[in-house]
């Protein structure tokens, strides 16, 4: 079981979070405008990479705030945690 | 009751002044507090404890631990019975019962026992081979092998026990309370660390309890009262004994099982918790587990009276138990001639030891030379004799490279066998933390390497063997474990013990002892629990697998409730022999929490019965009880399903609710609906992009229906939201959807669109509806009001108004769910009851009428209005339902983009239809299939399915709602739909049955 720190709420066990895939994908501005292909890029394909990985997790079960975590995906360490409007550390190959 | 006439007359951590008597198969035994059931069975010679699992061999005690792969037992009775407890661990109470598991009609004489005449047909693989054997073999063979092979029973009453979960944190975790976790907890307590101590015995000690050693010029049991009592007396320590880890979770959290009351048996106290499970968040943790004794592997090395060397030491240091009169080691290191050395001086006979190496000359082993008993080098036992309790064993001698038997073979009589195949680390809580193993050539074991999470292994669980040496590794582990958690104020490890020093020959292992000339080793057992012999795994290499998880998968190998706690090193280095693989090469299987089997109750704790899900009620809810209504659960809502009158069935309940609302006024407690308050200056901008349709030109006091879809274009909910105020709207959602929708508004709101000012609130349990449907509806809410206009002109369809209704403040809306003429009255919750009171008594002169779901799901099919969730799936796009007026063209919304994509676009979609079986009797399944015609042989390809079904009173016969492909082409014709015994045919029709002009709704 995870310990994730909340940014709002500081170190607590993951069963309060839920987890929200990938973070740093950004809505399409006009998707009329895209082809099929590149609406499902948006839609479907993900990184799923070994290693570090930029996610979103929202404190489901406490404040219900929405954030970004580094985490590795193999070591499940979590090396960041920065709120959504703020950048992802230096440090990340993502 | 039979004599203890296997009870040392002195010694042993038992209280002979408390006497106990147990009941085991039946049959009466005495104790003593202090003893597990195996201690005391053993006392009273009692070796035969149950039957192996595939051949229904006879089994004995091999461990005098939680590693104890045959001593299974049933435990207890009526709802208090546990199966898979095993006889070493169960502490004795007195009256205590339990029975053998694996065998009927009794242990001595098991019909199951036929399958071990048929071993050489029940090889590796077997339920795998007959799986793909014909299936009618299957069948019977499966009835058979359940029926005599059960891994115990199942309580048939509820636990009359309850069970407890804690959450805690500390600084540094120490699992395993011998020498080294007890050095290890002091050094990180004296450094002012908070220290869990947890152990799975009743008594700290390790396997050291009742041991003749001396430390620091104290004995063993000594110095372990001095470490115990100096924990104890600091309050930064949690000493848990009876206490076994039994998971080890990413980022230090850890799982202990706490046996409270287990030891107390029915006798314990019922207001306190039988088991605790405690959930440890621990900065540090230090693995101080010890180690397992591996058995060696030869033919009939399962025979009750051969146990592991160590064990037989046990019974009698710990609890003064003979373990036999007249004993045989087989060794191949020197850890057994202490154990011959302590049975010996237990007044054992000690007839041989029969040792793998050509020359033992240990320390020990001189010792036991010393004392007359006769050792033979290079020498093997070959096989034992006796059925039910060995009686001899066949001993030979090894060839130099210990692949032959050679020379002839001498028979020595015993009634117990001593083993020792050398120790393996008990790292199993290390790689649960996905640390990863590595193998030490010179100990012939594997230890821990390198740590992944926070945790350090010592003493035996690190391959550390020697007393001296666990006791400093265990205090430099615990100060290593506190300074990493930032305590170390002060703190030193205190100065190695005084203790000479064992001298110890290597050990050399023999994996396996060679069947003698034109024999097989289908009787040399490596996994006693899973019955996996040598020869199995040697099918194994054979028949092609190389891959250790293959071979555990394939041959069952550590599969078993001890997870192989005595038999994986074996199995996997006589798997590399066959495969003239080294160790490291085959490598080890994942061990897996939990450690040892626990019970589900542990698991569970309090959140059983009522608290196992909150059931959540409206404030009408006692007046629907009152009136015998039968409840539906909706996600965590109870919901009136139906009303029945004395007599009523449920159809004609349903069809007496149906009627009355479409002929005159029928009332539902909506108060489960979800109803989120949305506010904000861009919250007409913000429900443009949620729902599928535009909101920007809705008027205050307006509603409007609206759909919700995923960025996939799937529809996900539904409702109907009103505009409240310039800034403000009030937005209702499905009764099971309604947290998953507000939580996903704010997902949107936070993520992707934090510029917009838009505040969302759930109001669902604030507010309480009733809603009135039917001709009459207008008749009985304007004579309940006078400060709200009912008059239609100024109170049109899909408008809302606020006003008192029986002088409540209420929310009214007019809407329609049922085709009817209907309002949607809401009040504050705590008046809810107020208001459905005064409905129900002025609207007694219009024939008022409460319905429940059934019936709400009745009238909206005979509409034709969707249920989110019913009539889709997250595969149906709006477009699918025929909503596409409401599929905005002019701006974008979540899933727009999907609704064109080639897939979305496809001819052949699954489109919403009505259903109408030909037979208006015929009330088609929910979730029926459907096809074109029926084939005469598979496969037939499926067009559809019913999503909703119904019989409709109202127009005197059956109605379905359902998906088919090109639907909406197809109103008209007629399918099929294959049910068990028949097949229905069905018309297609439009998806409206009734009023399909919508003129009811103004009643
Ligand atoms: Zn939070």
């Amino acid at each position: 079981m995870l310990l994730i720190k909340c940014p709002w709420c500081g170190d607590r066990d993951e069963h309060e979070f839920s987890y929200g895939g990938e973070a740093h994908i950004v809505r399409p501005r006009d998707p009329e405008k895209l082809t099929d292909d590149q609406w499902a890029d948006y839609l479907f394909m993900r990184k799923n990479p070994k290693g570090a990985h930029l996610e979103r997790w929202v404190h489901a079960h406490g404040c219900r705030r929405w954030f970004n975590v580094e985490r590795d995906t193999v070591t499940h360490a979590i090396t960041a945690v920065y709120k959504m409007n703020e950048k992802p550390p230096r440090s990340s190959k993502t | 009751m039979s004599q203890q006439t296997y009870r040392l007359a002195v010694g042993g951590h038992i209280d002979r002044t408390r006497p106990l008597s147990f009941d085991f198969n039946g049959k009466r035994y005495g104790g003593y507090v202090g003893d597990t059931l195996a201690s005391a069975l053993l006392a009273n010679g009692v070796h035969l404890v149950g039957r192996s699992y595939k051949y229904h061999r006879p089994r004995g005690v091999l461990s005098a631990g939680s590693e104890e792969p045959n001593a299974l037992v049933q435990h207890g009775t009526g709802g208090a019975t546990d199966p898979n407890f095993r006889a070493t661990q169960v502490e004795l109470y007195d009256e205590l019962v339990a029975a053998s598991q694996n065998c009927w009609p009794s242990v001595s004489f098991d019909l199951g026992a036929v399958n071990s005449l048929f071993s050489r047909v029940l090889p590796a693989g077997f339920y795998y081979k007959t799986f793909m054997w014909p299936k009618a073999f299957w069948k019977y063979y499966e009835y058979v092998i359940r029926r005599a092979a059960g891994l115990g029973r199942a309580p048939d009453a509820p636990d009359p026990a309850y069970y407890d979960n804690m959450h805690v944190h500390c600084e540094v975790l120490v699992v395993g309370g011998g020498v080294t976790g007890l050095a290890a907890a002091l050094s990180a307590a004296r450094a002012d660390a908070r220290v869990i101590l947890a152990d799975e015995q009743c008594e700290f000690g390790g396997g050291l309890l009742g041991a003749g050693e001396q430390i620091d010029g104290m004995s063993t049991d000594e110095w372990v009262a001095q470490a115990v009592a100096e924990l104890a007396s600091m309050k930064q320590v949690t000493l848990l004994p009876r206490s076994t880890v039994i998971g080890y979770f990413d980022h230090n959290f850890l799982t202990i099982a706490e046996r409270i009351q287990d030891h107390l048996g029915p006798m314990g106290t019922p207001d306190k918790a039988r088991q605790r499970l405690w959930k440890v968040r621990a900065k540090q943790v230090v693995l101080a587990t010890g180690a397992h004794e591996r058995p060696m592997v030869f033919k009939n090395n399962d025979r009750p009276g051969i146990m592991l060397a160590s064990a037989a030491q046990t019974y009698v240091n710990r609890f003064a138990v003979k373990p036999g009169n007249n004993v045989v080691f087989f060794t191949n290191n020197d850890s057994a001639y202490g154990a011959a050395l302590t049975l010996a001086e237990a007044g054992i006979k000690v007839a041989a030891v029969l040792d793998v190496r050509a020359q033992p000359t240990g320390r020990l082993a001189t010792k036991v030379r010393d004392r007359g008993i006769e050792i033979l080098g290079r020498h093997a036992i070959a096989a034992a004799m006796g059925k039910k309790r060995v009686s001899a064993v066949e001993v030979m001698m090894l060839n130099e490279s210990a692949d032959r038997l050679i020379g002839t073979a001498r028979k020595i009589a015993c009634d117990l066998v001593c083993m020792s195949a050398g120790w393996s680390p008990a790292v199993h809580l290390f790689s649960q933390s996905r640390g990863k193993l590595k193998y030490d050539a010179n100990r012939s074991c594997f230890v821990p390497g390198d740590s992944v999470q926070a945790e350090r292994s010592a003493g035996a669980a690190n391959g550390t063997f020697s007393l001296a040496a666990c006791i400093v590794e265990g205090h430099e582990a615990g100060l290593a474990a506190a300074t990493d958690a930032g305590y170390n104020k002060n703190a030193s490890v205190p100065k190695a013990p005084v203790r000479q020093e064992i001298e110890e020959a290597p050990v050399d292992p023999l994996w396996l002892v060679p069947a003698k000339a034109g024999e097989h080793t289908n009787k040399h057992f490596v996994d006693f629990q899973n019955d996996v012999t040598a020869a199995d795994v040697v099918l194994a290499a054979r028949e092609g697998y190389r891959s250790v998880e293959h071979l555990k998968r394939y041959t069952t190998m550590g599969m078993g409730t001890d997870q192989g706690k005595t038999s994986n090193v074996n199995a996997l280095a006589i798997f590399g022999q066959v495969l003239g693989s080294d160790i490291p090469d085959v490598g080890t299987t994942t061990f897996r929490p939990p450690y040892t089997p626990v019970t589900f109750g542990v698991l569970v704790g309090r959140d059983v019965g009522e608290l196992a899900d909150p059931v959540r009620r409206t404030p009408m809810h006692q007046w629907h009880e009152s009136k015998g209504a039968k409840f539906e659960d909706v996600g965590q809502w109870r919901r009136p399903w139906y009303y029945p009158l004395p007599g009523e069935s449920m159809q004609d309940a349903v069809n007496r609710e149906c009627l009355a609302t479409r002929k005159a006024i029928g009332i539902l407690d909506a108060s489960t609906l979800g109803k989120i308050d949305i506010r904000g200056p861009h919250a007409a901008e913000f429900l443009d992009r949620i729902y599928t349709n535009g909101w920007k030109k809705l008027a205050i006091g307006r509603c409007r229906y609206g759909v919700m879809c995923g960025e996939d274009g799937m529809v996900f909910d539904d409702g109907v939201t009103a505009r409240l105020g310039e800034n403000h709207y009030w937005m209702t959602t499905t009764t099971g959807n309604a947290a998953r929708v507000l939580a996903w508004l704010e997902e949107w709101l936070q993520t992707e669109w934090p510029e917009l000012k838009v505040y969302c609130n759930s109001m669902t349990e604030h507010w309480a509806t009733a809603s009135v449907a039917g001709p009459l509806a207008r008749k009985l809410v304007a004579k309940l009001t006078s400060d709200i206009d009912f008059d239609p002109d100024n109170f049109p369809f899909m408008s809302c108004r606020e006003g008192a209704v029986a002088g409540i403040p209420a929310r009214v809306f007019r809407i329609s769910f049922t085709g009817e003429l209907s309002f949607e009255i809401n009040v504050r919750s705590s008046c809810g009851r107020a208001l459905w009171n005064t409905l129900m008594t002025v609207g007694e002169q219009y024939g008022i009428t409460p319905f429940g779901t059934e019936a709400m799901h009745v009238l909206r099919a005979e509409k034709g209005f969707i249920i989110a969730g019913q009539e889709t799936d997250g595969t149906v796009t709006p477009i699918d339902l025929g909503l596409e007026p409401m599929v905005s063209k002019r701006k974008d919304f979540i899933g727009k983009r999907s609704l064109s994509r080639p897939d979305t676009q496809r001819e052949d979609r699954k489109q919403l239809v009505g259903l109408l079986p030909v037979d208006a009797r015929e009330v088609l399944p929910e979730g029926s299939q459907i096809v074109e015609k029926v084939d005469d042989k598979p496969p037939v390809p499926m067009i559809g399915h019913v999503t909703s079904s119904y019989y409709s009173a109202y127009l005197e016969r059956s109605i379905a709602l359902a998906l088919i492909k090109r639907g909406r082409s197809r109103h008209g014709e007629t399918v099929q739909v294959p049910l068990e015994d028949k097949v229905v045919p069905a018309k297609i029709s439009a998806p409206q049955f009734y009023d399909p002009e919508g003129v009811r709704i103004n009643g």
